[in-house]
C-alpha cells in the first residue's frame, strides 16, 4: 500500500518535472528562434533593411483589410482596434522607450503626458475652438515642457526613488484632472474636435482616415526616435545607462541629457494624447490610472526595451491579445499581472532585445545581485563612497 | 573654458605649472583622506603619485576631475580654479582620466566607447541629431574618423567593432586610455594604468606614455609598479595617510627615509 | 481659515496620529525589504489588503453583530491580529518565493524585479476581486465591502477641544506594541542580527554564516505581519474594504518610510505619524478630496531636498 503511494507521487513529481522542462525547453526554442531574427536584422545589409521596411509599410497599409480583421478581431471592428489600443500603445511605448529603454530612468507614472496632451486638445479644442493641428503642436511642447518641469527636480534621484515618484505625478495628474472643474472634473471634456479633413478626406466616423493619421504619426517618431538612437544623443543616454558617473567624466552632461529623454519622451506621449483624443472625442481622468503607465512599460519591457521593433512588437501584442482573448475579458488583468512575473522570471530582457541589452539584462549586471541584497553597481563604488583604498 | 587652447600652444608653454593643488584637505565625515596636499604638475611631464593603499591618491583624482568637493583647499588647472566645478565641465575644460576597476562602458563596442569621448566637444545638440542636419552628419564623421585614430594610437584598431567587455584585459586599459584621449585632454590623469599587466604589457605601455606627453600633453599617474615609476616619470610625489611625505625626481625619492618607512613601516615593527 | 485651523487642530491631530500609525506599520515591510534587498515590494500593499480582509473573515465567522467591549473585545482583536498576522506573513512568504527569488537567484536588475513586483500585485488584486471575495464573503467582487463596527466610538478623554476615541487609543496603542516588539526583535535576536547584517554587507554576512534566503524568508514574513497587523486597524477604523484598498495606502506608506529613512525602523514609525500629521491638518486647508495629492507633495518634496529622510541612518549603518 505504502509502495503505490510512493510510486503515485513519484509519477506525479516526474511529471511535474518533465512538464516544467517542455516548458523551459519551448520557451529556450522560442528565444532562440527570435534572437536568430535579431542576429540576422544586426548583420544584414542596407539594402536589405530597407527592402524590410518597405515591405513594412506595404503590411501597414493593408493591415486593416477586413480578411486579416476576421481573424486578428472577429468581434468588434478591426480597424478600431488598430487604432487603439494598438496605435495608440505603440506611440506609447515608443516614448517610454526613450525614457527607460535608452536612457535607462525608470518611469512609473508615463499616464501623465498622455493626459496632458489629450487634456490639452479637449481644453483649447472646446474652450477656444482651436483646430487640431495648432493643438497638437500646442500639447506637444506642453507636455515637452511638464517633462522638463517633472525632470528637473527628481532626475537627480536614484532609480528606484526616481520610479515612485514618477508614479506619484501621474497620480497627482489623474486627481488634479479630477478636482478642477475648470478642465471637466470627474465628468471629463466631451465634444473634443475631430481633426480637419486632409486632402477631401473628412475625419467622422470612419476609422479609416485616423488609422492612417496615426500609422504617418508612427512613422515619423521612428525616423526621429532612430536618428536620436544613432547620434551623439543615443550614445550619451546608452553611456549614461551603463555608468552614469563614468559617462559624466568623460564629458557627458548628464543632466541635461537625461532631462532630454524625460522631454522627448513626454512629448510622444502628448502626441499620442492628442491624435487619440481627437478620435474619441471624449475623455475624463479615469481613462489615466496606473496601469495603464504599467501596462505600457510592460509592453516596452516584454518586447524588448532599448529597440524600436522590440517595443513596437511588444506593443502590439500587449494591446492585441487582451482583445482578441475577449471571453476571458474578465481574468485580463489577472493574467496580465501573472504574465509579467512569469516573463521576468523566464526571459526578462524581452522577446526581441537588442544584442547589447540581452546581455545587460540576462546576467544581470546591477541590481539584485546573486547574494539576494544589491551588488553595488559602478555607480556605488569609485565615485560615490569615501576611497577606502588608494 | 569654452576655447579650447590647440596642443601646440600647450607644448610651447613647457615647464609652467599647469595643475596647481593648493592646500587640500578633503574629509569624509570623520575620516581625513587628504591632509594640507600641494603639489604641482608642469605642462610637458609624466608626474607619478605614489604611497602604500589607502594613501589617498584616488582621492586626489577625484577631487581634481569634480567627483567631490574638497573640504578646503585649491585646485587650479591653467590658472583658472576647478575644484568643485561640474564633472562634465573639467572634461571639457582639458582634464580627462581612467580609472583603477576599468569602468568601460562595458556593452558598447570599443569604436562606441571611444566616440562617447569624441562626443565631449561635439556641438550638435538633439535637433541637429532629429533632423539630419548636414553639421551634425559631419561631427559624426569627424567623431568616428577621431575614434578610429584614437583606437590605433594605443593599438587596439583592429579591435574596434569588438564589444568592450569582451576584449582582454590589457585592452580593456588601452581602450579606457583611447576613450580619455578622445576628449582631446591637456592633461591626462591615469589611475594604476599597469595593474594586472604581463611585463611585455607593461613596456608597450611605457612607450604609449612617452607616446601620449611627446605628442604635447601632460600626464599624471597612480602607479603601485615601482620599476615602471622609475622608468617613466620626470618627477615624483608620495602620499601616506593623505598626507605628502616627499616630492621630487625619482631617485631622491626612492632613497627617501621616510618613503621606504612608510612602505615597509617602522623599524620597530619590522620582524 | 486660520481660525478653522485652531478648531479643528485638536481633532485632526488625533486622527492624524491614528492614520499615522497605521501609515507607519505598512511602512516597516517597505523599510525592511528595501534595506534588504534594495527593491520596493510593489506588492506589499496587496498584502496589506489581505489583512484587512482576514480581519472581516474572522469578524463574520464569529458572528460579531454590534460592538464590543472589555474583554471580549480585547480578545477579538487579539484574534483578529493573530489571523491576519498569519495570513499576511504567509501570503508574503509564498509571494517572495514566486515573484522575487527566481529573479534573486539570476541575478536580474531592478527593473526587471519592479515589473514582476507590479505583475504579482495586480495579479492579487485581481485575484480578490475575482475569486476570494466572491467565495469567501459572498459578495461581488469589486465592491467595497461594509465592516460591522467592534468597538464604540467613545470618547475616552478630552485634551483641549480635541476627543480622543477609544478606537484611535486602540490603534495607536496596537501599533506601539508592534513596533518594540520588532524593534526589540531585530535588535536583539540572532535572526534580527542576520537581517542587520545582511541590510550592511552581504556577502559578509554569508561568510559569518548567514543564510540570506532565510533571512530574506524572515524579512518579508516579518513586514507581512505587520501590514497585516495594519490591516485589522484600517478594517476597524475605516470600516470599509475593498480589492485595491492597498493601492494608494501602499503609496503613503512608501512616502512614509522614505519620509522617516529608508531602511531605518524607527524613521517608518516617525514618517508615518509625520506623514498622517501633514495631510489631516493640510486637508483642513485645502479639503479632503486633495489628502492624496499631499501625500505624493510631500513625497516628492522629501526626495528632492532630503532624500535620505529625517533620521536618515538607514538598517545597514552602523547603529550610533
Amino acid at each position: 500500500m505504502a509502495d503505490k503511494t510512493k510510486n503515485k507521487t513519484e509519477n506525479k513529481t516526474g511529471n511535474w518535472a518533465l512538464n516544467k522542462s517542455r516548458i523551459s525547453q519551448a520557451t529556450g526554442r522560442l528565444g532562440a528562434g527570435l534572437d536568430t531574427l535579431r542576429t540576422w536584422w544586426d548583420g544584414a545589409q542596407v539594402w536589405q533593411r530597407y527592402v524590410v521596411y518597405l515591405l513594412l509599410v506595404v503590411g501597414a497599409l493593408i493591415l486593416p483589410a477586413p480578411a486579416i480583421g476576421s481573424f486578428m478581431s472577429p468581434e468588434s471592428d478591426w480597424t478600431t482596434i488598430l487604432i487603439h489600443p494598438i496605435g495608440t500603445y505603440v506611440l506609447l511605448a515608443m516614448g517610454l522607450n526613450v525614457v527607460v529603454g535608452q536612457a535607462g530612468l525608470l518611469d512609473l507614472g508615463y499616464v501623465a503626458f498622455f493626459a496632458i496632451g489629450g487634456y490639452s486638445l479637449a481644453y483649447f479644442g472646446t474652450e477656444y475652438g482651436w483646430n487640431f493641428w495648432a493643438t497638437l503642436v500646442m500639447g506637444t511642447m506642453m507636455t515637452g515642457v511638464s517633462g522638463v518641469i517633472l525632470g528637473a527636480p527628481t532626475l537627480r534621484l536614484r532609480g528606484d526613488y526616481l520610479a515612485i515618484v514618477t508614479l506619484g505625478f501621474g497620480e497627482i495628474v489623474r486627481i488634479t484632472a479630477s478636482n478642477t472643474d475648470e478642465i471637466g472634473g470627474a465628468r471629463g471634456i466631451t465634444n473634443i474636435p475631430h481633426p480637419p479633413p486632409i486632402f477631401g478626406t473628412e475625419f467622422a466616423l470612419d476609422p479609416a482616415p485616423y488609422y492612417y493619421l496615426i500609422v504617418s504619426v508612427i512613422v515619423v517618431v521612428i525616423i526621429f526616435a532612430k536618428r536620436l538612437e544613432k547620434s551623439r544623443v543615443g550614445r550619451a543616454w546608452a553611456a549614461i545607462r551603463e555608468d552614469e558617473d563614468a559617462a559624466e567624466l568623460m564629458g557627458v552632461p548628464t543632466f541635461k541629457f537625461k532631462l532630454l529623454a524625460f522631454a522627448t519622451g513626454a512629448m510622444i506621449g502628448g502626441l499620442a494624447g492628442t491624435v487619440w483624443a481627437g478620435k474619441v472625442i471624449f475623455i475624463e481622468p479615469n481613462n489615466f490610472p496606473f496601469i495603464l503607465s504599467a501596462t505600457i512599460l510592460a509592453a516596452v519591457v516584454l518586447g524588448g526595451q532599448g529597440n524600436i521593433p522590440g517595443v513596437i512588437l511588444g506593443a502590439f501584442l500587449i494591446a492585441w491579445i487582451p482583445e482578441r482573448l475577449r471571453f476571458l475579458a474578465e481574468y485580463r488583468i489577472l493574467i496580465f499581472g501573472a504574465v509579467l512575473v512569469l516573463m521576468m522570471a523566464v526571459r526578462p530582457e524581452g522577446l526581441l532585445p537588442s544584442g547589447r541589452r540581452r546581455a545587460e539584462l540576462a546576467e544581470g549586471t546591477g541590481g539584485m545581485g546573486a547574494m539576494g541584497a544589491e551588488v553595488a553597481g559602478p555607480t556605488a563604488t569609485d565615485a560615490a563612497i569615501p576611497e577606502a583604498r588608494s | 573654458m569654452t576655447q579650447q587652447d590647440t596642443v601646440q600652444d600647450t607644448a610651447a608653454s613647457d615647464g609652467q605649472a599647469l595643475l596647481e593643488i593648493d592646500d587640500l584637505t578633503m574629509a569624509f565625515g570623520g575620516v581625513v583622506a587628504l591632509k594640507n596636499a600641494t603639489l604641482t604638475i608642469n605642462t610637458g611631464e609624466i608626474f607619478a603619485l605614489i604611497g602604500p593603499n589607502g594613501a589617498g591618491k584616488t582621492t586626489v583624482f577625484n577631487v581634481v576631475t569634480g567627483v567631490y568637493r574638497p573640504t578646503s583647499g585649491q585646485v587650479r588647472f591653467a590658472g583658472g580654479r576647478i575644484d568643485g566645478m561640474k564633472r562634465f565641465r573639467v572634461t571639457k575644460g582639458g582634464v580627462a582620466r581612467t580609472f583603477q576597476n576599468i569602468r568601460l562602458f562595458h556593452n558598447m563596442s570599443a569604436l562606441e566607447n571611444v566616440m562617447v569621448g569624441a562626443d565631449a566637444h561635439h556641438r550638435t545638440g538633439a535637433i541637429g541629431a532629429a533632423l539630419g542636419l548636414p553639421w551634425h552628419h559631419r561631427e559624426e564623421r569627424r567623431g568616428r574618423e577621431l575614434a578610429r585614430e584614437m583606437l590605433d594610437y594605443v593599438g587596439i584598431g583592429d579591435r574596434a567593432g569588438d564589444v568592450a567587455k569582451n576584449l582582454p584585459y590589457g585592452d580593456q586599459r588601452r581602450l579606457e586610455i583611447a576613450r580619455a584621449l578622445a576628449t582631446d585632454p591637456k592633461l591626462l590623469l591615469l589611475d594604476e594604468p599597469a595593474a594586472g599587466m604581463n611585463p611585455a604589457e607593461k613596456q608597450s605601455l611605457q612607450a604609449l606614455i612617452r607616446k601620449i606627453r611627446d605628442s604635447g600633453r601632460t600626464v599624471l599617474l597612480i602607479e603601485h609598479d615601482m620599476g615602471l615609476v622609475m622608468h617613466i616619470s620626470d618627477r615624483v610625489a608620495v602620499l601616506d595617510f593623505g598626507e605628502l611625505i616627499a616630492e621630487g625626481l625619482p631617485h631622491e625619492v626612492q632613497n627617501n627615509a621616510r618613503v621606504i618607512e612608510a612602505y615597509l613601516g617602522a623599524a620597530s615593527d619590522a620582524s | 481659515m486660520f481660525q478653522d485651523f485652531i478648531d479643528q487642530f485638536g481633532t485632526s491631530t488625533v486622527g492624524g496620529l491614528a492614520v499615522g500609525s497605521i501609515y507607519a506599520l505598512v511602512a516597516l515591510g517597505y523599510t525592511m525589504v528595501y534595506g534588504v534587498l534594495r527593491l520596493i515590494n510593489f506588492a506589499h500593499s496587496e498584502i496589506f489588503m489581505i489583512g484587512t480582509f482576514a480581519s472581516l473573515w474572522v469578524i463574520t465567522t464569529v458572528g460579531i453583530s454590534s460592538p464590543l467591549t472589555g474583554i471580549a473585545l480585547v480578545g477579538l482583536l487579539a484574534l483578529m491580529i493573530l489571523v491576519a498576522m498569519v495570513a499576511s506573513g504567509g501570503a508574503a512568504i509564498i509571494l517572495e518565493r514566486v515573484a522575487y527569488r527566481p529573479l534573486r537567484k539570476k541575478g536580474a536588475s531592478r527593473l526587471a524585479a519592479l515589473i514582476s513586483a507590479i505583475g504579482a500585485s495586480l495579479f492579487l488584486q485581481e485575484l480578490f476581486a475575482l475569486e476570494v471575495i466572491p467565495r469567501v464573503f459572498d459578495r461581488p467582487g469589486r465592491n467595497q465591502a461594509a465592516v460591522p463596527r467592534i468597538v464604540d466610538r467613545d470618547v475616552l478623554f478630552s485634551i483641549g477641544n480635541a476627543d480622543v476615541r477609544t478606537d484611535h487609543v486602540i490603534i495607536v496603542i496596537a501599533a506601539l506594541i508592534m513596533m518594540v516588539g520588532l524593534d526589540q526583535l531585530v535588535n536583539r535576536t540572532r535572526i534580527g542580527r542576520g537581517i542587520r547584517a545582511t541590510a550592511q554587507d552581504p556577502e559578509a554576512a554569508v561568510l559569518m554564516g548567514v543564510s540570506i534566503d532565510t533571512i530574506v524568508r524572515v524579512t518579508f514574513a516579518l513586514g507581512g505581519a505587520m501590514a497585516g497587523v495594519a490591516g485589522v486597524l484600517y478594517a476597524m477604523e475605516f470600516e470599509n474594504i475593498y480589492y485595491n484598498v492597498g493601492f494608494i495606502l501602499g503609496i503613503k506608506a512608501f512616502t512614509a518610510a522614505v519620509l522617516g529613512g529608508i531602511g531605518n525602523l524607527r524613521g517608518a514609525l516617525l514618517g508615518g505619524i509625520v506623514l498622517g500629521l501633514i495631510e489631516n491638518w493640510g486637508a483642513i486647508f485645502l479639503g479632503s478630496q486633495w489628502k492624496d495629492v499631499i501625500a505624493f507633495i510631500v513625497l516628492v518634496l522629501i526626495l528632492m531636498f532630503r532624500p535620505t529622510g529625517i533620521l536618515g541612518e538607514s538598517l545597514q549603518q552602523a547603529r550610533a
